[in-house]
């Protein structure tokens, strides 16, 4: 394989991975603080077509209006999983089927107003969404530069930003030891004059956040548009990362990474001689084979958040 | 409250709050939601109320073609959730039961006597591997079963994809060759009585499914120490049943149900094997289903034939302006109130608690 091919592939594979970064930090914001979330993939898809609708929009006002689009991502993102909250932390809801209802409804949603804002099953189509950019002078570092910091997609900076700042806030902070017990042992936190309930509010808004934010990114950058298949299970890949990044924001760092590169090397497979042979889909079924392989090697090993899916009540002990 | 009413009455009113909310969704963004409702008497019978047009046997068909795939989806949610599993996994044990079901009827020939019940056998048997592996992985390793069935569902979608495109070969990327006439559920006479509509033979294989769900469930032995698993694991182990093996059984007897769903639209609404873009919902449909249908085989019915009409009025409140997608919001809210009953059921006891203990300090 040549190399110059490898530094081509970058570009594309850290654009597949920035989404599944940020939405599996999200991921990991609400099961430490002990909520299921496998609503990313719905959540995901509301970011994207409020990020792609605002974009387009507001496209003919302002030039900002991708970064205008993605901040609305964000917000409705918070929303969606206001839901997830609301269902979960005050109904005890099973977290599964609410996490299931929300993917269900996004699907729904996003398509009914795009019928209702754009009379057709799709947003219209921006002419610009996050452009690529290249950053002065670290690109002049060589390899590294050359593969990171030319011709990229900013959103991976927001990427590793992101990851360093999640390992901070939830392993380096009074605070994010508080959420983690809250994922641990909800009893013994409250025990300790944690408020368990707010806790996971903040959790599964954060993962709100985050996973809007991902689908704006995903939309905004590997997409001109937002139809019902933008995100195509991309949510569920977060997941993936997640479980397979062990709920460390760095193991999610490695993980989609890993992906990302999975898939972009499904686009190149053809020009590399001895993944020729290999169909597409081998490609794209590989991070969820991969996900139920790392499930069977951390068996047994306490890896993710114990009480994670639990109901929380106050009485139990 | 008694156990039994509320055990109906709840999804009833989770039913309620769903259209309710569909209603407003409906009101909010400048339509009439009694369009909605027009839609769905026409997809029941046919009969449209703005033209007079009157009762029309296609329409039935259409609506219960619909509802076949999604009650048998429905049992396979349920089947899992009596022992206590959360299987998602029935998007993923239809479409191998689907390519099972493909392969045998594009490589075997034979009567149809023996090709037919060949082509259900095989989906039954490539829905219960798909669904064993979670099954096993959940029993040997502890594995969570909702990761795994997620998983599996993308699995099989791209080996789906996979095998249609590239071993039964197919001209447009899409399909496959027509199937023979000896594999199909599909029938000219069904058709015909039906004005022209896709109803086939599938209702039958979705009727026994219904009995043998409820049989298990009710009437054996084997179905009792499944329920006993799901209401206590540690209680059932230690009455001596077989926790580890009662879980490979619920999964693989669940991902049957689904797989014979595959069956049921690639052989009766369809005779060709699909290649998809992105998976088709009969799973998560397959969830409403059971959740609405409180996972009994009566209430499974009942709840297919009533997400079935809203998936045959779709088309039709498309064309009268209001957006199809208006179904998915309506089914995610009704999951939505299924799954908030319990803290609902709490609020109402808190509620009628405050009240007594008012009632008290008056009269004291």
């Amino acid at each position: 394989m040549r190399a110059t091919l490898i530094l081509e592939m970058f570009p594309i594979a850290l654009m597949f991975a920035s989404p599944i970064i940020i939405a599996a930090l999200g991921g990991l914001f609400s099961e430490r603080s002990g909520i299921v979330n496998i609503a990313l993939e719905g959540i995901m898809m509301v970011g994207a077509f409020t990020a792609a609708a605002v974009t387009v929009l507001l496209e003919p006002l302002t030039p900002l209006a991708p970064w205008i689009g993605l901040l609305a991502g964000v917000a409705a993102g918070i929303l969606i999983s206001l839901l997830h909250a609301i269902a979960s932390i005050n109904m005890n809801a099973n977290q599964v089927i609410s996490g299931t209802a929300i993917n269900i409804l996004a699907g729904g949603l996003t398509v009914y107003l795009c019928q209702i804002i754009f009379h057709q099953q799709r947003t219209r189509s921006f002419s610009n969404g996050i452009q690529k950019m290249t950053v002065p002078l670290l690109s002049q570092i060589p390899i590294i530069g050359k593969a990171i910091f030319i011709e990229n997609y900013p959103t991976i900076y927001i990427a590793f930003f992101l990851v360093l700042l999640t390992w901070f806030v939830v392993y380096k902070t009074p605070f994010g030891l508080r959420m983690r017990s809250c994922g641990e042992h909800p009893q013994a936190a409250a025990s300790m004059g944690i408020n368990v309930q707010r806790m996971r509010y903040f959790g599964v808004l954060a993962s709100g956040a985050l996973g809007g934010l991902a689908g704006g990114v995903m939309v905004l950058t590997a997409d001109i548009q937002y139809t019902q298949s933008s995100i195509h299970g991309t949510g569920f890949i977060a997941l993936a990362s997640l479980v397979f990044g062990k709920w460390n924001p760095f193991g999610v760092l490695g993980a989609g990474l890993f992906f990302g590169f999975s898939t972009a090397l499904s686009l190149y497979a053809k020009d590399i001689t001895f993944l020729s042979k290999l169909p597409g889909e081998f490609f794209y079924g590989l991070p969820y084979v991969l996900t139920i392989v790392a499930l069977i090697l951390f068996a047994g090993k306490s890896v993710g958040p114990k009480a994670s899916g639990e109901i929380y009540e106050s009485g139990k002990r | 409250m008694k156990k039994r009413t509320e055990k109906v009455l709840l999804p009833l009113i989770a039913v309620f709050l769903g259209f309710l909310l569909g209603s407003i969704v409906i009101l909010l963004t400048g339509r009439s939601p009694l369009t909605m409702f027009a839609a769905m008497l026409k997809a029941v019978s046919g009969i449209d109320l703005s033209t007079g047009q009157s009762f029309n046997p296609r329409y039935i068909g259409e609506f219960v073609i619909q509802s076949m795939p999604i009650i048998l989806t429905g049992l396979a949610f349920a089947f899992a959730s009596r022992t206590g599993l959360f299987s998602i996994g029935a998007e993923g044990q239809l479409m191998v039961g689907s390519l099972a079901a493909t392969a045998i009827a594009l490589m075997v020939h034979a009567p149809k006597a023996i090709h037919l019940p060949l082509v259900l056998l095989a989906s039954l048997a490539a829905g219960a591997i798909w669904g064993g592996i979670p099954g096993l992985l959940k029993a040997r390793f502890n594995v969570h079963e909702v990761v795994v069935t997620i998983m599996l569902n993308y699995v099989a979608l791209h080996l789906n994809n996979f095998t249609i495109l590239n071993i039964f070969g197919s001209q447009d990327r899409v399909k496959t060759a027509f199937f023979p006439e000896s594999a199909l559920l599909k029938d000219s006479f069904l058709e015909g009585i039906t004005n022209g509509s896709r109803l086939n033979w599938g209702f039958i294989p979705v009727i026994l499914a219904l009995l043998v769900f409820s049989f298990i469930i009710n009437k054996t032995t084997f179905g009792f120490s499944l329920r006993a698993v799901g209401y206590n694991k540690e209680a059932a182990k230690y009455a001596g049943m077989k926790v580890n093996r009662n879980i490979v059984l619920s999964m693989m007897i669940a991902g049957a149900f689904a797989g014979l769903a595959g069956a049921v639209i690639t052989t009766g609404t369809f005779n060709f094997g699909r290649a998809l873009p992105a998976a088709e919902g009969y799973g998560f449909d397959g969830i409403a289903v059971a959740l609405v249908g409180a996972n009994e085989a009566g209430g499974i019915l009942f709840a297919g034939l009533l997400f079935g009409m809203l998936k045959a009025a779709q088309p039709l409140m498309q064309s009268q302006g209001i957006p199809k997608e208006i179904v998915g919001i309506i089914q995610a809210s009704i999951v939505l109130f299924v799954a908030m009953q319990y803290g609902i059921q709490l609020i109402l006891e808190k509620i009628s608690k405050k009240k007594a203990e008012a009632l008290e300090g008056e009269q004291q």
